[in-house]
C-alpha cells in the first residue's frame, strides 16, 4: 500500500488556510458596518442553506422518510426548543418510518 | 475567567458537540469502509480524518483516488470545496470574546459546517474554551468513528445508518427554529438561502462545489439591502 501523506498533507493545508486566515485577520480592526451587518447575517443563511433541499432529499429511495423526520425535529424544536430532544426524537421517527414504510 | 467558568463551558460544550457526535459518526464510519475499499492504509486513513476534518473534501478524495487523479490535480479539487469556511471563519472571529492570539489556530482547525452552526448561533459572545470543547468533541467522533468504519465495517443496518444520518439535519434545524420563532429577519434569509441553494442545484448553473457559498453570500447579501433601514446593528 502506497501511502498518501503528501496528499494528505497538501489537502490539510488548503482546507486550513480558509479555516484560519480571516479569523487572524478580522479579530483586530473595528469592522465597517454593514460587512459587520452581512457576517451577523451569515449564520442563518448558512443554516437555511444546510437545510434546503438536502435535509429532504438525502434517503433517495424513501423520501418520506426524511420528510417525517424534519417534521419531527421542526414541530419539536417549534414547542420545546431542545436540541438533544429534537435529534433524538427525529432520528428515532426517520427509523420508524424508514422500518415501516 | 474563573474555574467554575472554565468547567460550565467545557461541560456546555461537550452538550452542544452531542449532537455532532451521532450525525458525525455513520458518515465517518462510511468513510472509513470506504477508504479500506479503495486500499487506503489504516494509517492513512487516521491521517486523513485526522489532518483534514472534512467530510465532503475527504470523500472527494478517495472517489478522485480511486479514479487515479493526480494529486495535485485533487488539492486543487479539495480546495475549491472548502471556500465557505472562509466566511465562517470571519464570522466566528467576531463572536468570540477576548480571543487570545496563540489559541486561534487550534480552534480555527475545527471550523465545520456543524461546529460553526452551533459556536455561531450560541447566545452571546463564546469563550474559546468553549469553541475549542465542541470542535474538539466533533474531531474525535469523526476520527474514532473513521477507525471503527475501516475496522469492523459496516456495523450499522443501513436504516439505523439513515436514520442516523438525519440528525446533521435535524441539529441544524432544532439551532435554526428558536431564533425563527424570535425574528422575522431570520426568517426571511434562512428560507431564501434554502430557495437560492435549491435553485443552483437544480439549475446546474455553477458547479456543485460553489453553490453552498454562493447560496450563503446572496442570501446574506439580500438581507443586508433589504433590511438596510434598521440600524440595529448586530441585533438579528
Amino acid at each position: 500500500m502506497s501511502s498518501y501523506f503528501p496528499l494528505i498533507l497538501g489537502i490539510a493545508i488548503v482546507t486550513y488556510i480558509p479555516r484560519l486566515i480571516p479569523f487572524t485577520l478580522v479579530s483586530k480592526k473595528s469592522m465597517n458596518p454593514t460587512l459587520k451587518k452581512f457576517l451577523t447575517y451569515v449564520p442563518y443563511a448558512t443554516l437555511g442553506a444546510l437545510i434546503i433541499p438536502d435535509a429532504f432529499t438525502f434517503i433517495p429511495n424513501n423520501p418520506l422518510a426524511a420528510w417525517g423526520g424534519v417534521i419531527t425535529a421542526f414541530l419539536l424544536s417549534w414547542l420545546k426548543g431542545n436540541i438533544v430532544l429534537s435529534v433524538l426524537a427525529s432520528v428515532g421517527a426517520t427509523f420508524l418510518l424508514l422500518q415501516y414504510l | 475567567m474563573t474555574i467554575s467558568d472554565k468547567r460550565t463551558d467545557i461541560k456546555e460544550g461537550i452538550k452542544d458537540a452531542f449532537p455532532i457526535a451521532i450525525g458525525y459518526i455513520p458518515i465517518a464510519i462510511a468513510f472509513g469502509i470506504l477508504a479500506k475499499t479503495n486500499q487506503v492504509s489504516l494509517m492513512d486513513t487516521f491521517l486523513f480524518s485526522l489532518m483534514i476534518f472534512a467530510g465532503a473534501s475527504q470523500f472527494a478524495a478517495l472517489n478522485l483516488i480511486a479514479l487515479k487523479v493526480a494529486a495535485l490535480e485533487i488539492i486543487l479539487a479539495t480546495a475549491i470545496m472548502n471556500f465557505r469556511h472562509f466566511l465562517m471563519s470571519a464570522t466566528l472571529s467576531t463572536k468570540i470574546k477576548n480571543p487570545k492570539k496563540g489559541i486561534i489556530p487550534l480552534v480555527a482547525f475545527g471550523i465545520t459546517d456543524e461546529t460553526f452552526s452551533v459556536t455561531a448561533m450560541k447566545d452571546g459572545k463564546i469563550s474559546m474554551l468553549y469553541a475549542l470543547i465542541v470542535n474538539t468533541t466533533a474531531h474525535i467522533s469523526w476520527v474514532s468513528g473513521s477507525i471503527v468504519g475501516y475496522l469492523a465495517g459496516s456495523i450499522l443496518p443501513e436504516t439505523v445508518q439513515n436514520s442516523m444520518g438525519i440528525a446533521l439535519y435535524s441539529m441544524f434545524i432544532a439551532i435554526l427554529v428558536p431564533s425563527m420563532k424570535k425574528s422575522f429577519k431570520v426568517i426571511i434569509i434562512s428560507l431564501s438561502a434554502g430557495a437560492i441553494h435549491s435553485i443552483l442545484n437544480v439549475s446546474k448553473l455553477i458547479p456543485q462545489g460553489w453553490t453552498l457559498i454562493i447560496s450563503i453570500i446572496l442570501a446574506s447579501l439580500l438581507g443586508v439591502i433589504v433590511f438596510s433601514k434598521d440600524d440595529g446593528g448586530a441585533n438579528i
